[in-house]
């Protein structure tokens, strides 16, 4: 017989990210008796068919799929050249549509210029068309400032001037507090200044901001989607990240969110690494291999 | 193909010692800086001034400067600079020009290919501390901006494949915008700034085969309107950059007076790279040789620099 302790731990080991491979091999190896009473007692994974036996159930398939499916993701992700690996989520987040746009803001803007460079290198290696052509296939507003943020080749270089910065956060709070909200991403202007300024330019933009309203132009722009993470990845990269590795663990964090969690991983171990990231909030809930290698990339985050 | 004659095997060395003492004592023996400058590639130039600044302890370009004068100087200079480096300069006296003519900036993006572009791009970054970009978005507005931003950020795919479905509606795209008058439509600079070169060219043949009449003969010419003059020239650039070139010469030349910024900056920029079919289309289109008509219309050391540099031995 099943013990009520081997259900709940065939049920644990699905129910975080990743799969708890150790745990299966003990609870699965045992009698077909004992495999039965774990079907039985199992009422997530399967149901109680007419015809006399527990049928696997449907929605959970899908489930498990993408829980097995992620530590592979997690390997060709690290294995693939860092330009290959973001013209790739590039084409993919093009191909997924709006709810995905913001992988495409993440490549754009938390990439440095040459690594931006490369990726659209990449991209005409593997799909034989620019980013910017596949981006007309985009029909929303959002096309322009994708347009713009993926042509960009950013000044990295130091030396701010102050003046300017200030003169266009003062630009970008007019077009965000007096104009049409709605109309911000046919804004030009504001599009300009996101899409070509330096990344410090945009730092200091983003001080001055803050000391002349009161409030951070990341608070200003809360609720209007790429718009905000473009300027949380140029401007708060840790920000951003943060949010999205917490948006992952979230009790009722959708497929996407959970995805999000091994590209930022695999993406930015450097810089999580760089900034002391603990991982207490996440590891509790990630499971298996998928869990060691996380967190061992991570621990290890070899800095060049 | 290039009509400047850079021998294979030079002593960068000895060169920069001729460049010295060209430029030591009174005056300046200008004839000695054209025959070493005049025959050396991008690459030679570049070693040249690498050698010259370790022996001397001085910036051979600023002493150039320093030396020479007027339309030669100018001509010396953008000659020395490293291709990219000097689109980069060009760009910058451009954009720095009052009113808001920025032909240069067209025809450097659209003339190049992509990885050209790109070394342009670096190039501003080291020289202006700042991005191509910004600065054609600071200094300009409206259409002009959308379309020169949008063409100097490209980074068109480089392959030969054509989509034959797309050239055609796309053809359509234009001539929609351009009969409705809506030039500055978001389609028209999509497509002018984003399409590879190749689906470029089968978009504007199908334009002249749904039309019965080639995209430059339908945009309005002598317009008043910079962003119309801008957008034509772009489509001519695009479609065939030699063409182009031929017809900067051509009118820097004809008429009174010699506009010599522009017939500088066509033989410096195209002499390491295709001036030799310039030169024969401008002798079929005007039934005269380039170097007659440069020869004519230009004098002293500026002329004997162009003609050097357009295959001449002076």
């Amino acid at each position: 017989m099943a013990l009520p302790v081997d259900v709940e731990a065939l049920d644990k080991a699905f129910s975080g990210i990743g799969v708890d491979e150790k745990s299966l091999i003990s609870i699965l190896t045992n009698s077909n008796e004992h495999k039965r009473s774990l079907r039985k007692g199992s009422s997530k994974l399967f149901i109680e068919d007419e015809n006399g036996f527990e049928r696997w159930d449907q929605s959970s398939i899908k489930i498990l799929k993408h829980q097995f499916n992620r530590f592979r993701d997690a390997v060709v992700l690290s294995l693939l050249h860092p330009w290959e690996r973001d013209a790739r989520l590039i084409e993919k987040a093009i191909r997924k549509g709006p709810k995905h746009y913001n992988v495409i803001v993440e490549m754009a803007c938390t990439r440095s210029s040459d690594q931006l460079l490369g990726a659209r290198k990449a991209y005409h290696s593997l799909f034989h068309h620019s980013i910017e052509e596949h981006l007309t296939h985009i029909k929303g507003r959002e096309r322009k400032l994708l347009v713009a943020l993926v042509s960009a080749y950013r000044y990295e270089g130091t030396g701010v001037n102050e003046d300017v910065a200030k003169s266009e956060a003062q630009i970008l709070y007019e077009a965000i507090n007096n104009g049409d909200k709605n109309k911000l991403l046919d804004h030009e202007d504001a599009i300009m200044i996101l899409a070509s300024r330096s990344k410090q330019h945009l730092q200091a933009l983003y001080r001055h901001y803050n000391q002349s309203y009161d409030k951070t132009l990341a608070q200003d722009l809360e609720g209007e989607g790429i718009l905000k993470d473009t300027v949380e990845c140029l401007c708060t990269p840790q920000t951003y990240f943060t949010r999205v590795l917490e948006a992952a663990v979230k009790e009722d964090a959708d497929e996407e969110s959970k995805r999000a969690l091994t590209r930022v991983i695999v993406t930015q171990k450097e810089q999580l690494v760089k900034e002391g990231f603990v991982p207490n909030k996440i590891q509790d809930i990630l499971l298996g291999l998928y869990k060691d290698f996380m967190l061992a990339s991570i621990a290890s985050g070899d800095i060049k | 193909m290039a009509t400047v004659s850079a021998p294979k095997q030079v002593s960068v060395k000895e060169d920069a010692e001729a460049l010295r003492k060209a430029c030591q004592g009174w005056g300046t023996d200008e004839k000695a800086i054209i025959a070493v400058l005049g025959h050396r590639n991008a690459a030679q130039r570049r070693q040249i001034r690498h050698v010259y600044e370790e022996i001397y302890q001085e910036d051979l370009i600023k002493r150039l400067e320093s030396e020479l004068s007027g339309h030669f100087e100018k001509a010396v200079y953008r000659w020395i600079l490293d291709p990219p480096d000097r689109d980069a300069v060009l760009a910058n006296v451009e954009l720095k020009k009052s009113g808001n003519k920025h032909h240069v900036i067209v025809e450097i993006s659209c003339t190049k290919n992509p990885e050209e572009l790109l070394a342009i791009r670096r190039a501003y970054h080291a020289r202006y501390k700042r991005s191509l970009e910004e600065e054609v978005a600071y200094h300009t507005k409206g259409d002009t901006r959308r379309l020169l931003v949008a063409l100097v950020s490209a980074f068109r795919y480089y392959g030969e494949e054509i989509n034959t479905t797309l050239a055609k509606s796309e053809a359509k795209k234009l001539h929609e915008a351009i009969k409705d008058k809506k030039f500055g439509n978001e389609d028209v600079i999509r497509i002018l700034s984003t399409r590879s070169i190749a689906q470029l060219l089968a978009t504007f043949n199908c334009y002249r085969e749904q039309e019965g009449t080639s995209i430059t003969k339908n945009l309005p010419k002598d317009s008043s309107d910079e962003y119309i003059a801008m957008l034509r020239m772009a489509v001519r650039c695009l479609k065939d950059p030699k063409k182009y070139f031929e017809k900067v010469l051509r009118r820097s030349i004809e008429g009174i007076g010699t506009d010599e910024d522009a017939l500088t900056r066509v033989i410096v920029t195209r002499a390491e790279k295709d001036l030799k079919e310039i030169k024969e289309l401008y002798h079929k289109r005007n039934n005269v040789p380039l170097d007659k008509a440069v020869d004519k219309e230009t004098s002293g050391d500026y002329k004997d620099m162009l003609l050097t540099l357009l295959g001449n031995e002076v």
